[in-house]
């Protein structure tokens, strides 16, 4: 197996003890109260607005002093119920709703969404739709990333990486339009291939993207990576276990941070990621710091897998020749009259489903995203769509982490989890 | 039936999603060979008469029915057993097929040790929508299991914090998720209308409500009196 997993090399302070105590860091926070003081208990309310919150999450924190003894959160707000409406449509028309749960990775949860419909119907792409859908799985996964990276940034009073990894992500941005019309609902795959094929110059965009992006990377380690106060706010703050973080549901980098060799694309592979040679980081204190050095390597290692990808991209059909699930060429359906009937029937009577379930899960940017998918024998339309959602399941956690933390470090132990209210509320 | 099924877009938005054809209530297909999954031929021998019926589906995926009465017993099982070991909830979730048959929960396991998958699946009639928690098992179940509660109405017997999560606390119309509820909601435009407008804003910054879940416990009630208005005791 090409994959090797790498213990990152963690740049603790002397003084930094494995237990991840916050008092022995770099630089030593202001002594924490002591938790039987007795003191009057606060209640404050953090959002939903708030751009500390990410999005429309409201934090209801029960403060004794400055320390945090109990968070409570409460989500919902951008609730817009994307399943019940999935169980209206067809599974092609499914794909709109997908990028708009999560803004930040579209394309991960297009393709996502596609493959489990492709799974519970027994349909094997081609093999250039494998290699395509693997590269824009990979670059939304800097994408997302790169998201996380600013705003966290931010947080913790670093203003710089934000603008360097924003104009990154511009460039993604561009790369999204040029292949799709839109820099964020991209809706790019359909069920059986993608919308269209890449365009023209679009493989080299992303080359000149690759050849650059680790340069600025190295840069925002300069920055971050050895910074005394990045330090200070991020090591032994949010610490978790690895037991415990199986058990509370931490998938994705939150999880690796924490010790747990586990990811999606190694242990449960799909799209031939057993022959992508890449590492796999995992952390070992389970803090902030660690899942910010996971999140970083995991974008380096995103730019190897790209190359790989790139360089292996097969030519040939995007789209799998069966006229019952791919549309025919605009060209086609207007000319030819079988492909116009194809292209009617398609569009009418849909994909039929053969009867039962099937989950599907992908490794996301924010961790294990799972698509669970319901039919019944001839269905069109899906009983039942659901999505499990990485985000929803790391944000409950945040009451565990931020126990017996000053409230400064629930802004940094909310932002290093990584969380998009689109797909938590979808 | 397909006629019924085909037509795109909302066409049905005043009326629930086209329930699914009753005939078919057995889930299709024949009793899978379960030599083929481990924890499966394990399940059939240890739990004989808990097990219902067991389908592969979707090209190796195997689903076991089980018994929502030994429900918990199983999955403790499963989750302690060395040689399954499922220390990975990665979902609960509920399915309702509509035309009065049973609402299925689903919690879909993976073990990290033998890296292997595996979904289980209960049925509960309509008129007994009540199952045991696992939250005493898998922490991750608190939010998943208080999301099915929330858009299909199951209750999770032993859940520490069984109330609404991604709806309003004092949504009025049912459960979203659930067949017969209709995709505008239960109440006319002009009666959500109504209602959105007669909410009392500060309700919902009430110090009781703040309090909702694990925090009630350790708060004094005058403390939570004199909060309700923005105040400190003492500073008045």
């Amino acid at each position: 197996m090409a994959q090797k997993t790498i213990e990152l090399e963690v740049a603790r302070g002397r003084e930094m003890g494995v237990d991840g105590n916050p008092s022995l860091s770099p630089i030593a926070p202001f002594d924490i109260a002591e938790p039987d003081m007795n003191t009057e208990h606060m209640l404050i309310n953090i959002g939903p607005q708030h751009p500390a919150t990410h999005g429309v999450l409201r934090l209801v924190c029960e403060l004794d002093g400055e320390t945090v003894k109990s968070v409570v959160p409460d989500i919902g707000y951008l609730h817009s119920s994307f399943e019940k409406l999935g169980e209206y449509r067809s599974w092609n028309q499914i794909v709109t709703l997908t990028d708009r749960m999560d803004y930040l990775a579209p394309l991960i949860y297009n393709c996502a969404y596609v493959m489990s419909v492709e799974k519970l119907m027994g349909i094997e792409v081609t093999e250039r739709c494998k290699v395509v859908r693997v590269i824009l799985m990979e670059m939304d996964r800097i994408f997302g990333h790169l998201l996380w990276l600013g705003t966290t940034a931010i947080d913790v009073g670093a203003f710089t990486p934000f603008l360097y990894s924003f104009q990154e992500r511009e460039r993604i941005y561009k790369l999204h339009e040029s292949l799709t019309g839109a820099r964020i609902t991209t809706s790019a795959t359909r069920v059986g291939g993608m919308m269209a094929d890449l365009p023209e110059g679009w493989t080299e965009a992303l080359g000149e993207f690759l050849d650059t992006f680790p340069d600025t990377l190295a840069e925002v380690h300069q920055l971050l990576t050895r910074n005394q106060i990045h330090i200070g706010r991020t090591q032994g703050i949010g610490a978790i276990n690895g037991a415990d973080a199986i058990n509370y549901g931490f998938t994705g980098p939150n999880l690796r941070a924490a010790g747990v060799d586990y990811d999606v694309r190694r242990d449960r592979p799909y799209y031939d990621y057993e022959t992508y040679d890449f590492e796999i980081p995992v952390g070992e204190h389970g803090d902030c710091y660690d899942r910010y050095l996971c999140r970083m390597e995991e974008m380096q290692q995103s730019v190897g897998i790209l190359r790989q990808a790139l360089e292996r991209l097969p030519d040939g059909p995007i789209n799998v020749e069966d006229p019952n699930i791919s549309l025919p060429s605009k060209t086609d359906a207007m000319s030819d009259m079988e492909s116009m009937i194809h292209h009617f029937k398609v569009i009418t009577d849909g994909i039929p489903a053969p009867e039962g379930d099937c989950y599907f899960a992908i490794e996301g940017s924010k961790g294990e995203l799972g698509m669970y998918l319901v039919a019944e024998e001839g269905d069109t339309k899906p009983v039942r769509w659901r999505v499990r959602p990485p985000s929803f399941v790391n944000l409950s956690v945040i009451a565990k982490l931020a126990e017996g933390h000053l409230v400064s470090d629930l802004i940094m132990i909310n932002a290093s989890l990584d969380i998009v209210l689109g797909e938590i509320d979808r | 039936m397909t006629d019924k099924k085909s037509g795109s877009g909302l066409d049905a938005v005043d009326e629930g999603p086209i329930s699914s054809d009753a005939s078919s209530a057995d889930h299709g297909g024949d009793e899978a060979d379960a030599s083929e999954h481990t924890s499966v031929a394990a399940l059939k021998q240890r739990f004989a008469d808990a097990v219902v019926r067991h389908r592969v589906y979707a090209g190796g995926q195997h689903v076991v029915w089980i018994d929502p009465e030994k429900s918990h017993e199983i999955l403790s099982w499963l989750q302690a057993d060395p040689d399954h070991h499922y220390d990975m909830m990665s979902d609960v979730t509920a399915v309702d097929y509509g035309n009065g048959r049973p609402v299925n929960v689903v919690y879909q396991m993976f073990s990290t040790v033998h890296k292997r998958e595996l979904r289980l699946r209960c049925e509960l009639p309509l008129d007994a929508l009540e199952i045991d928690s696992i939250v005493d098992l898998w922490k991750v179940a608190d939010w998943l299991e208080r999301e099915v509660f929330d858009l299909f109405g199951v209750t999770f017997k032993g859940h520490p914090d069984l109330r609404r999560i991604l709806m309003p606390q004092d949504y009025a119309e049912g459960h979203p998720l659930r067949k017969d509820f209709p995709l505008r909601g239960r109440f006319s435009r002009a009666e959500q209308t109504r209602r959105a407008l007669a909410q009392d804003v500060e309700r919902f910054y009430r110090a009781e409500d703040l309090s909702a879940g694990h925090i009630p416990q350790e708060v004094a009630p005058v403390e939570v009196g004199t909060l309700a208005q923005g105040e400190r005791e003492g500073n008045s």
